[in-house]
């Protein structure tokens, strides 16, 4: 069982995106974070102080920790942001910003 | 003459907003219903992304029938165009305006384009989110919250690995271990800190014995889920270990084990008993926190952590209800009674009548028996006294700013920090992205401060340019698409 069978969904057609330069398939309507944990990417942060791995924490946009990097643009929350055809999703390390 | 239409603005479209917004729209009031997620159903009627093209999201939900007369209703008023719908809208401040209020809202996941929606009334239903008490390990890849582990599920249709544990306490455990294994998850085991088949003993024992068996007899229904669930967890051979707790995550880069050990009556982990259980995802939480900063901003009291209302469910600001769990922590069909109840009230008063509170009665006895049933499991879920001081200097326990314990208890010890507000100023804790929204129940635990609700004026990080620009036309008097005028 998964969980597309279990609500027998039957998605729109897949497209792609590119993970720190490596191509993903999406399904249409799946955030950024839904598509990289399809894709068994977890991490896609490392922390300003320690360089830790981060990805999702609370699922609802509330804790910030699954921040990314969309298009050039850092600090996109992953679980709320939709992946789009073409998207160029990379890690964010720190604030994302040269500081 | 006519007179123009009453307006009130319902923010937050989960089960408690629905309720409220449906109650007052078929009683004459233009409802505007405003919710920061895509579509509407909140937490708990989360509902797939439609270009996943779900045939049968009730898989994923309890009380579906429920939810398919909300969303007919919901259908029916934004047809007639008595509801409009603002989806994608990130409300950040609620403020008075002359005698109205002034919703300011920011658009979809960018959150840098402005929206302003004004109304006579207002009713908060904003909900709430997971509380986790930290612990080492817990700001590893692959540990989430049960709550968000949930909402990616329902939501995105994904799964975080394929081997979860399950842990921390309260009744939301049950539906995501279950939800979790019935999508095709291998759940090592359900890890409950509290023993919840206490309930039932107390109820047996005689000085609780009145209050708890009225609470649970009132409460059929809430049995016979929890009997369900029971059988669930043996469909799905879910271990369920009682009266234990993970007390470490393990793993370099993303999770592989946690450590689970056995509490003592002291809530103390007991020597001995530590017993290691691979896993790739840990699901974890202890209960949830009322989002009460948009009420705060209004100036309306608070009550513990959630908003102060009274038996109309009024804020003690003119014009302001609250309902849903906004207001306290009680599960959806709480939410429903109060939404319902905090509707019909707000749709009188803005009328100009003084409503009927015999009309609502149904739904009155419903919140009554709801809350003295979660009274009654909240004290059951109590979580265990000691963790606070379980928790090793060296982990991080404010997750955006990388604060430990160990210079939480420093600020305390040596720099005579008294409450939670010095202890942030001195370390930085709860002062990150999230504004100590994750951080400040295991913050005030480790510093053995009160929990103070943080005052977050802002209900969201706003850029500068929105705050500076003048607010942006009404966007809620304009139907939204798809919707007849
Ligand atoms: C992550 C999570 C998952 C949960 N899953 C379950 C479950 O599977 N089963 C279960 O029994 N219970 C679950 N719960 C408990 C759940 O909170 C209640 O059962 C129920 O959903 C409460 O209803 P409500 O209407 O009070 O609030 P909610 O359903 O939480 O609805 C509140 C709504 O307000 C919106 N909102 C909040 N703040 C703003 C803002 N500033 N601007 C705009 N919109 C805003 C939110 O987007 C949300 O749609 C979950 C809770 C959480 C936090
Ligand atoms: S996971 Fe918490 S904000 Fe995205």
């Amino acid at each position: 069982m998964n969980p597309l069978d279990l609500v027998g969904a039957r998605p729109g057609a897949p497209f792609t995106v590119t993970f720190d330069g490596r191509e993903i398939e999406v399904l249409p309507g799946q955030t950024i974070a839904a598509a990289l944990w399809s894709a068994g990417v977890v991490a896609w942060r490392t922390t300003r102080e320690g360089a830790r791995p981060r990805g999702v924490f609370c699922g609802i946009g509330v804790c910030f920790d699954c921040l990314v990097t969309v298009d050039g643009r850092p600090g996109r929350r992953a679980c709320l942001t939709p992946a789009t055809p073409g998207a160029d999703i990379g890690t964010q390390a720190g604030t994302g910003h040269d500081d | 003459m006519t007179e123009r239409r009453q307006v009130l603005a319902v923010i937050g479209a989960g089960p408690a907003g629905l309720a409220a917004a449906l109650a007052a729209a078929a009683r004459g009031v233009r409802v505007v219903l405003v919710d920061s997620a895509a579509e509407p159903g909140g937490q708990f009627y989360r509902q797939p992304a439609p270009g996943l093209g779900a045939r049968r999201p009730q898989a994923l939900h309890h009380q579906w029938r429920t939810w398919e007369r909300l969303r007919d209703g919901l259908a029916t008023h934004l047809a007639a165009g008595r509801v409009s719908c603002l989806s994608d809208h990130h409300v950040w401040c609620v403020e008075r305006d002359s005698g109205r209020f002034a919703v300011h809202a920011l658009l979809g996941p960018e959150q840098r384009e402005p929206a302003s929606v004004r109304a006579d009334g207002v009713v908060l239903a904003t909900g709430g989110y997971e509380k986790v008490w930290p612990f080492p390990g817990w700001t590893l890849p692959g540990v989430i919250t049960a709550g968000g582990a949930q909402a990616m599920l329902k939501g995105g249709l994904t799964l975080p690995g394929r081997t979860v544990v399950v842990a921390g306490t309260g009744p939301l455990l049950l539906p995501v271990a279950t939800g979790l294994a019935a999508a095709g998850a291998r759940v090592a085991a359900l890890v409950e800190s509290a023993d919840p088949t206490t309930l039932v003993r107390r109820s047996a024992h005689p000085r609780n014995a009145v209050r708890g068996a009225r609470a649970l007899a009132a409460h059929p229904g809430k049995l016979a889920e929890a009997g369900g669930y029971a059988a669930q967890l043996l469909w799905h051979r879910i271990p369920v270990l009682r009266r234990r707790a993970v007390v470490e995550a393990h793993g370099r880069d993303r999770l592989e084990s946690v450590t689970v050990a056995v509490l003592g009556p002291d809530g103390r982990p007991v020597p001995g008993t530590a017993q290691r259980l691979d896993c790739d995802t840990l699901a974890v939480g202890h209960g949830l926190l009322p989002h009460t900063d948009l009420a705060d901003g209004l100036g309306c009291r608070l009550d513990g952590a959630g908003v102060h209302v009274d038996d109309e469910q009024r804020t003690d600001v003119p014009g302001v209800w609250a309902a849903g769990e906004a207001t306290g922590i009680g599960g959806a069909a709480l939410s429903l009674a109060e939404g319902h109840i905090a509707g019909r009230s707000a749709a009188a008063r803005l009328n100009g009548t003084a409503p009927d509170p015999r009309s609502w009665a149904p739904a009155a006895r419903s919140r009554t028996r709801l809350r003295a049933f979660f009274a009654e499991l909240d004290r059951a879920y109590a979580a265990p006294v000691r963790w606070a001081e379980n928790v090793p200097d060296a982990t991080v326990v404010c997750r955006c700013e990388e604060v430990t314990a160990g210079a939480v208890r420093e600020a305390v010890g040596s720099l005579g920090a008294g409450d939670l507000r010095t202890v942030k100023l001195l370390t930085r804790a709860g002062m990150g992205w999230c504004q100590g929204r994750m951080c400040e129940p295991g913050v005030a635990g480790v510093a053995g401060c009160d929990l103070t609700p943080g005052r977050r004026p802002l209900a969201r990080p706003v850029p500068l340019g929105v705050l500076a620009a003048p607010p942006p036309p009404d966007a809620g008097t304009s139907p939204c698409p798809g919707t007849s005028p």
